[in-house]
């Protein structure tokens, strides 16, 4: 076997005390051979990240490792000096982090950016040649027209352009070792899907090894060679990406693998005989810009013309990438913004242009959930009080409420002890449970779910879609349900509606919708989704 | 671009014109009479009716106001009404030392802040930090004229290195002129210091906790050089921001300080119009700062361009 170009060998980074475990990593080992995908794969706190950090020496003071060692083609990391592993990083080895959009100097161009990889590695080349090189880079992960994106700054690309962008800035110097840590997990999935191919095609023309973070195993089926499965900063499962899809032996890894949403829709839920509609939208329109103090300006049209209608106890789901219009959908539909054109239906009543005023009985018949449960619960507020709020400013008495918010919270699945703490208690899946059941106390008629799960581990975002499945069918309850995951929406939605630059291209209940995409995007975002290798070889076998 | 500066000077006209109303009513509703103050103590009722017919004050407000903007309109800030002479030349007399010492405070303000801001961040956390805002603490909390007389006292009468009061045009030498100037801009300064250093340490702080920060060590780039090419310009534009309310803050901040140091300048013109009542002094000083106000916001706005390529207007 040949030398691995990464081999990390019993590391141990113990937390600060007062954190939920001893050691964020303990005890790993791995090694990354030449030319190897090795897919590093745990939920969030497994420690996955620390260990891509710790590899890289860019830990926070606070987080230095106790025991173990990282080499680097045969050099300890943990042991060479700042100036040595100043050296290390960027030339022999390199890092592609997760947010493409923060990632790069916002002030510097992008041909600048990877030209300081050069000129602080390479110092042979003269400014010429580095320019030279800028330009091959750039061409190597197929950015169009390289002399002039050399020339924009950061912001005047797209997402997955910037991440060719840090892809293109790591190659540089040609290192032995690539780390990249959740690569593809801000960007839409034909982007990732683009991104995977190129970082597959890279390796291969280049020999060097990978470790790849990631959380999705739809990913890891996608690219690895091997995978590392990582529990609360051990290691707990090891092998060839086939072994450990197909037969997983740990039941961390098992668990997580029956977690990932299928991308084939249950069998349709028995239809409820139609009814007039809860919420009809018909030829809803939003432009943005265009009023400027003098005149003129951008103006860009984020909903075109969309109709749509919600039966009582249906769910419907509206899938689009970034950009598609479906949260501007959802913000329009809820009157965060105003519509410029069109009718929003709820009942009887036209509610897409009513003043604050007349608006305020509809109000509480739209409820919403967020798509972060970190940042959408009121820190200061105990959970009771932001359950009882709601109820009460429309009339409801302290202790009706309240009754209410404990009926409602062991509805959820928590303790009524959770009505008095607060949010920064509870865990992500905890937030987004006490979310729903504040959304729930208004008695709203439409539930708006604005990627409600998508910020959720995948064991977390399963129970929590149980969650949801279970109260619909309690409650029955109409709800919009705005994703980019295919595969979640293919599990809860009753239908599906695909949008595209602000229109809907497509529409019609999940099962066919699934069997038979017609329009080329859709087909596009089904060819372009993660597909897992173990659910199909199950199937194939069962 | 081009369109942007123009729409904005336009603006400014609709800016003024509301200063110009408030001044002047603010000033007809404020207590004391310009024609008493003229007249003297002794003069009779009927002296004094004289002098107010003779200013036009016994006109009704309307008809003062309209006379006085017409011929504002035509470029005449009127004359004032204590020694008859063009408010226009009052101001253009007056205006050289507070230029010259509003420069000089903010050119070291800047100097030294902006450097002190970036070390406390670079040295987040240790005595450097600590030393740094114990200075702004101090420099924000030492009223002006204390300050001013301590430094009288030290460097004008103690050490007798730099004169006590007074200004000398630079026309007369540059020592002359800056000698004079040294003590005024270390007490005008103090505040403005505190300020900047206080907000280049939390904008320089906040840019080093960002991804791209991250991205940078990871490619591994020397420490300065982080900090040079990857943090501060990043961090100009919260600087820059405050850099441009300190020069509209300065306005005010002069007038203590040319009492202080007796420097003939717009500041002390303000206060003597002010106790006088000299109606059209007031208005056109004020007029004045108002209109460098707004020139001044719109010199910021234009260098946030040179920092950040995402804002265009």
């Amino acid at each position: 076997m040949t030398e691995p170009v990464l081999s990390i060998r019993g590391l141990t980074v113990p937390l600060p005390r007062g954190a939920d475990r001893a050691n964020a990593i303990e005890g790993l080992s791995l090694d990354v051979a030449p030319g190897e995908i090795v897919c590093v794969v745990g939920e969030s706190g497994s420690g996955k990240s620390v260990t891509a950090s710790a590899v890289m020496g860019l830990l926070p003071p606070i987080l230095t490792p106790s025991a173990g060692e990282i080499l680097l083609q045969g050099e300890n990391v943990l042991k060479v000096g700042a100036a040595r592993l100043r050296r290390l990083r960027g030339s022999r080895m390199a890092m592609v982090f997760q947010e493409p959009m923060t990632a790069l100097n916002p002030v510097l161009k992008v041909g600048a950016q990877i030209d300081e990889m050069l000129k602080a590695h390479s110092e042979r080349l003269n400014a010429e040649a580095r320019r030279a090189r800028v330009l091959d880079l750039l061409a190597d992960v197929h950015l169009p027209d390289p002399p002039s994106l050399a020339r924009a700054y950061p912001h005047q690309l797209s997402g997955g352009q910037r991440q060719r962008v840090m892809i293109a800035m790591a190659l540089a110097n040609d290192p032995a070792l690539i780390i990249a840590d959740e690569p593809t997990t801000a960007l839409d999935v034909t982007t990732q899907a683009q991104i995977l191919k190129l970082l597959k095609e890279l390796q291969a023309r280049r020999d060097a090894g990978i470790l790849f973070i990631t959380h999705d195993f739809g990913v890891v089926s996608e690219i690895a060679d091997r995978v590392v499965v990582m529990q609360k900063g051990r290691l707990v499962e090891e092998g060839s990406v086939d072994a450990v899809l197909t037969r997983p032996q740990h039941p961390y890894t098992q668990m997580l693998i029956a977690a990932v949403p299928k991308a084939e829709p249950p069998p349709p839920r028995p239809r409820q005989p139609p009814a007039a509609p809860i919420l009809a939208v018909r030829d809803l329109t939003k432009t943005y810009g265009g009023r400027g103090l003098f005149g003129g300006g951008r103006a860009v049209t984020a909903l075109d013309g969309v109709s749509f209608a919600l039966q009582p106890g249906e769910t419907l789901g509206i899938v689009g990438e970034s950009g598609s219009g479906k949260s501007t959908l959802a913000r329009c539909i809820a009157r965060f913004v105003d519509p410029s054109a069109g009718h929003i239906r709820v009942g009887g009543d036209d509610i897409a242009h009513c003043t604050p005023r007349a608006l305020r009985p509809y109000r509480r018949r739209i409820q919403m959930i967020f798509q972060d449960p970190y940042r959408s619960l009121n820190p200061r507020r105990t959970v009771g009080q932001a359950i009882i709020e709601g109820p009460m400013n429309y009339g409801l008495s302290r202790e009706a409420a309240l009754a209410r918010a404990a009926r409602l919270i062991d509805l959820v699945g928590l303790d009524a002890g959770a009505l008095g703490r607060y949010p920064h208690e509870f865990s992500g899946g905890q937030r987004q449970r006490i979310a729903i059941a504040r959304a729930l106390a208004m008695e709203p008629d439409v539930l708006i779910a604005d990627e409600a799960v998508s910020a959720l581990d995948v064991s977390v975002q399963r129970q929590v879609l149980e969650l949801l499945e279970d109260l619909r069918e309690r409650l029955n309850l109409s709800i919009l349900f705005i994703t980019h995951d295919l595969r979640v929406a293919a599990r809860l939605c009753d239908r599906l509606i695909v949008m595209l630059n602000g229109q809907i291209v497509e529409e019609g209940p999940t099962g066919s919708l699934f069997a038979n995409p017609r329009h080329a995007y859709t087909q596009a975002l089904f060819a372009a989704a993660p597909k897992m290798r173990a659910a199909e070889t199950a199937e194939a076998t069962g | 671009m081009g369109r942007f500066i123009l729409g904005r000077l336009a603006a400014t006209l609709p800016v003024m014109g509301v200063v110009a109303v408030i001044v002047f009513l603010l000033l007809r509703l404020a207590p004391g009479d310009p024609a008493a103050i003229l007249a003297g103590d002794a003069a009779s009722p009927e002296q004094i009716a004289e002098i107010r017919a003779r200013l036009g004050l016994d006109q009704p407000i309307l008809a003062q106001f309209l006379s006085w903007i017409g011929r504002l309109a035509q470029g005449d800030l009127g004359s004032s009404i204590i020694s008859n002479q063009p408010v226009a030349k009052l101001i253009l007399d007056r205006i050289e030392p507070t230029l010259a010492l509003a420069t000089t405070t903010i050119l070291f303000a800047v100097l030294v802040a902006v450097p002190l801001g970036v070390l406390a961040a670079w040295w987040h956390g240790t005595w450097v930090d600590r030393m740094v805002m114990a200075i702004s603490v101090l420099g924000f909390s030492v009223p002006v004229f204390v300050l001013g007389y301590l430094l009288i006292f030290g460097f004008a009468m103690q050490l007798r290195v730099l004169p006590v009061q007074g200004y000398v045009s630079i026309t007369e030498g540059l020592w002359p002129f800056l000698s004079r100037l040294i003590l005024p801009t270390l007490t005008l300064s103090v505040i403005y210091i505190a300020l900047i250093a206080r907000t280049t340490r939390s904008s320089v702080l906040e840019v080093l906790g960002e991804d791209y920060i991250r991205t940078a060590r990871a490619k591994g780039i020397g420490e300065t050089q982080v900090l040079w090419r990857h943090a501060l310009r990043n961090a100009a534009v919260p600087v820059i921001s405050v850099i441009g309310l300190g020069i509209a803050l300065l306005i005010s901040g002069v007038v203590v300080t040319e009492s202080v140091f007796n420097l003939p300048g717009l500041g002390r013109l303000t206060v003597d119009s002010v106790l006088a009542r000299d109606y059209p002094v007031i208005q056109g000083v004020i007029l004045l700062f108002s209109a460098l106000y707004v020139l001044v916001n719109l010199a910021i706005d234009l260098t946030y361009l040179l920092f950040d390529p995402r804002i265009r207007y």
